[in-house]
């Protein structure tokens, strides 16, 4: 989000406003693609091992796999591009939707219990089962995700109003609360399973299996087609339950497919990196700012933006610690912080 | 329309016929008379006082409650001592291994869960008050990250333990609150902007704590993640005398500053209008608020939860009496106190830490409050 967000775009309100014009919002998009294609180049190109440019565009279309560097692209930097491409994609589309459905601008996996069944599952997994793969585990994190979401959004509809936005955000809040101390439980009695769990904890793209996410692919393809249709139903919803129906919204319709596809996307997301946290909370609303309320636009914006960010991360991860790297989730909560508290600043972010 | 029936309409005629009433008998209707409006004020000194009695006595009741809990955790543990033992080993009596097990393990535990309690329900309290957003607890907007934070990396990276850590993690909870509130400064702070500065403060802080966790040895991060998840094993004086002296000073501090808050919940302007000093109540409020929760944290650790969930126990036992600032200080600290007992004794042979309990206790409370009631969409 740091890439299209030029100062001047946001220099004066009154002149935003006007600018929301489709052509503008297009081009913004285009931009955005751009900057999101830049990023993965970007993505392949640098890293720890030096390879030359051209075996970095040979290691992409024609590899040969006797050549060093040829192999790395291959092997690592491909696999963790497309990763980043995937999960970020997931995160900033789920989070734009949370947001949108629960009418909360605090609405993230994280705040919504979805990191916390990830992290229980995951957990279960390595200590219980003793599995020591990540390829072996992260389907347990994406399953603990499902199942904390479909906890929270059946906690959260109890009662007669159905889910209203605090009423999620607290169902959320609860379950992450008992989740959370029954993963401290099992992490205080197994310091092995500690050892990997911390590891996992932090969000990471690196040592991606590829058929990890030739698996997770089908998820994120059908949550995030299921959320850019629902665009529409989003801007109704906003409007306050009352005048969506009026419209013709059938509210519980549009929740429940919500829901699906925020499990979806959450789920794979998680199986491929681990809970990142605070791309699916800040990506959306840096792209509210750029497009103005309209969901039709604030969900490609984020699933383009929201990759871009996360592929950045995960390059500057590699560069400020040689040899060593940080991980990416690390990244993107320190460096997502500065630019989310200045956008929080800089203007009324829009009320949900 | 019988508009010419205007001698049986007393409560119209003013507007309804004013183009032809010149009316001159129906002066009383006007307003209430003398009689009704002394009634009104009389029904309302009664329910204002029923509400007094009501909260006079909930107050009571967590009073006792918290007692007997902390009675519960001196009579009881590996060994039962009789309640006229502990008197008297309080009152200086009783052999030396009584006097060892009340003097240094068992009161400076159950003081230290009382005041971590009472702490943290009252920081919960005035937060949630002052910013009217149920989520708004210190866990949420940064503070206890902040902690958390300065915690780990004294004890990783600079090796500091005891009370010296203790004190890092105050200074950083102190730290995370003004930085918090100082971004979320633009000519004057909403409440709902200084969450989100804080959530964002706050995400970046818990990534550099895992970060740290990563980076160390196996033993020491396990031992990091113990205090993370909030824990009174193993406390003793050394760490109850700073927690009392600041509590002394803070508690007193913060239900001052707290006196404009049913003020400041009408809203800024409204509060301003009735002659609140509304930045200086807010910032005052929220330093004690943020101090208080250092103050905890540094003892116990982020025991979760207690912040976030005594406050609205204690408006559901208070219903209408505002932000209950008294009621949620003693709910938490019978939550902390009943917690650390069963995190002691639930499962035999371990001793989990608090946080964990309070977690599983508070949350559940939480999601039965959900489920029931029929109007959650405002103030939990």
């Amino acid at each position: 989000m740091t890439v299209s967000l030029s100062p001047p775009d946001l220099a004066d309100a009154p002149r935003v406003r006007r600018r929301h014009t489709r052509p503008a919002l297009s081009a913004g998009l285009l931009a955005a693609a751009l900057a999101l294609t830049a990023m993965s180049v970007l993505s392949l190109a640098v890293g720890s091992g030096d390879v030359a440019l051209h075996d970095v565009v040979a290691g992409v279309f024609s590899p040969d796999r006797s050549v060093h560097g040829q192999m790395i692209i291959q092997e690592v930097r491909l696999p963790r591009t497309l990763a980043g491409l995937l999960a970020g994609s997931a995160l900033g589309v789920a989070g734009a939707l949370m947001q949108g459905v629960a009418r909360n601008p605090l609405a993230d996996p994280g705040l919504l219990g979805v990191n916390a069944g990830a992290s229980v599952t995951v957990v279960f997994a390595i200590s219980v089962l003793s599995l020591t793969e990540p390829a072996q585990y992260i389907w347990f994190g994406f399953l603990g995700a499902c199942v904390a979401a479909v906890l929270v959004y059946g906690i959260g509809s109890l009662g007669r109003e159905g889910a209203t936005p605090v009423k999620l955000a607290l169902a959320g809040a609860a379950t992450t609360a008992v989740l959370g101390s029954l993963t401290s439980a099992m992490l205080l009695r197994d310091s092995r399973t500690f050892d990997q769990f911390r590891f996992w904890q932090v969000g990471a793209l690196n040592g991606r299996d590829i058929d990890v996410l030739w698996q997770a692919l089908p998820f994120i393809a059908v949550g995030g087609v299921l959320a850019l249709l629902l665009g529409p139903s989003l801007n109704a919803l906003a409007l306050g339950d009352d005048i969506a129906r009026g419209l013709g919204q059938r509210i519980v319709a549009v929740r429940l497919t919500s829901a699906v596809s925020v499990v979806l996307l959450c789920g794979a997301a998680t199986a491929i990196a681990g809970p990142i946290g605070f791309l699916g909370l800040a990506v959306p609303h840096a792209a509210r700012l750029i497009t103005g309320p309209d969901y039709k636009w604030i969900l490609p914006y984020s699933a383009l933006l929201a990759p871009a960010l996360l592929l950045f991360a995960d390059v500057v991860g590699r560069l400020i610690a040689r040899p060593g790297e940080v991980q990416v989730g690390v990244i993107t909560a320190a460096l997502g912080a500065i630019p989310f508290v200045l956008l929080v600043r800089r203007r009324n972010v829009v009320e949900l | 329309m019988s508009a010419g029936g205007t001698a049986t309409a007393p409560p119209e005629p003013t507007g309804a016929t004013g183009t032809t009433g010149t009316t001159g008998t129906t002066g009383t209707t006007g307003g209430p008379s003398p009689a009704a409006s002394h009634d009104a004020v009389a029904r309302l000194v009664r329910v204002r006082r029923r509400g007094q009695a009501r909260g006079a006595l909930v107050s009571g009741v967590l009073l006792a409650v918290v007692l007997a809990a902390f009675t519960l955790s001196l009579t009881t543990g590996d060994f039962v001592i009789p309640l006229a033992d502990v008197l008297a080993t309080l009152a200086g009596g009783g052999d030396a291994g009584t006097q060892f097990v009340i003097l240094e393990l068992r009161l400076p535990r159950a003081l230290l869960a009382l005041l971590v309690g009472g702490c943290f329900g009252l920081s919960g309290a005035v937060f949630q008050g002052l910013l009217r957003n149920p989520l708004a607890s210190p866990d949420v907007i940064g503070v206890s990250a902040g902690a958390s934070a300065a915690a780990v990396l004294a004890s990783m990276v600079l090796g500091l333990s005891g009370l010296a850590l203790s004190a890092v993690a105050l200074s950083g909870a102190l730290l995370t609150g003004a930085a918090v509130y100082l971004l979320a400064w633009r000519k004057g702070i909403s409440g709902y902007r200084l969450v989100l500065v804080g959530i964002g403060i706050g995400t970046g802080l818990s990534s550099v704590v895992s970060y740290v966790m990563t980076r160390s040895d196996v033993t020491e991060a396990q031992n990091a993640f113990l205090w993370l998840t909030g824990s009174l094993n193993g406390r003793s004086w050394t760490h109850f005398w700073p927690l009392f002296s600041g509590a002394v000073v803070l508690l007193p501090l913060a239900l001052l500053a707290s006196r404009a808050l049913p003020a400041l919940q009408l809203g800024d302007e409204a509060a301003g209008g009735l002659g609140a000093r509304v930045e200086h109540s807010r910032l005052a409020m929220l330093a004690c608020a943020t101090a208080l929760a250092g103050l905890a944290t540094a003892a116990a650790g982020p025991v979760g939860f207690v912040a976030f969930v005594s406050p609205p126990i204690a408006r559901r036992l208070l219903p209408g009496r505002g932000a209950a600032l008294v009621p949620s200080a003693l709910v938490g600290a019978a939550l902390v106190l009943l917690a650390d007992y069963a995190a002691q004794h639930l499962v035999p042979g371990t001793q989990l830490p608090v946080g964990i309990v309070t977690s599983l206790v508070g949350a559940p409370y939480l999601l039965w409050l959900l489920a029931r009631a029929n109007r959650v969409g405002k103030g939990g």
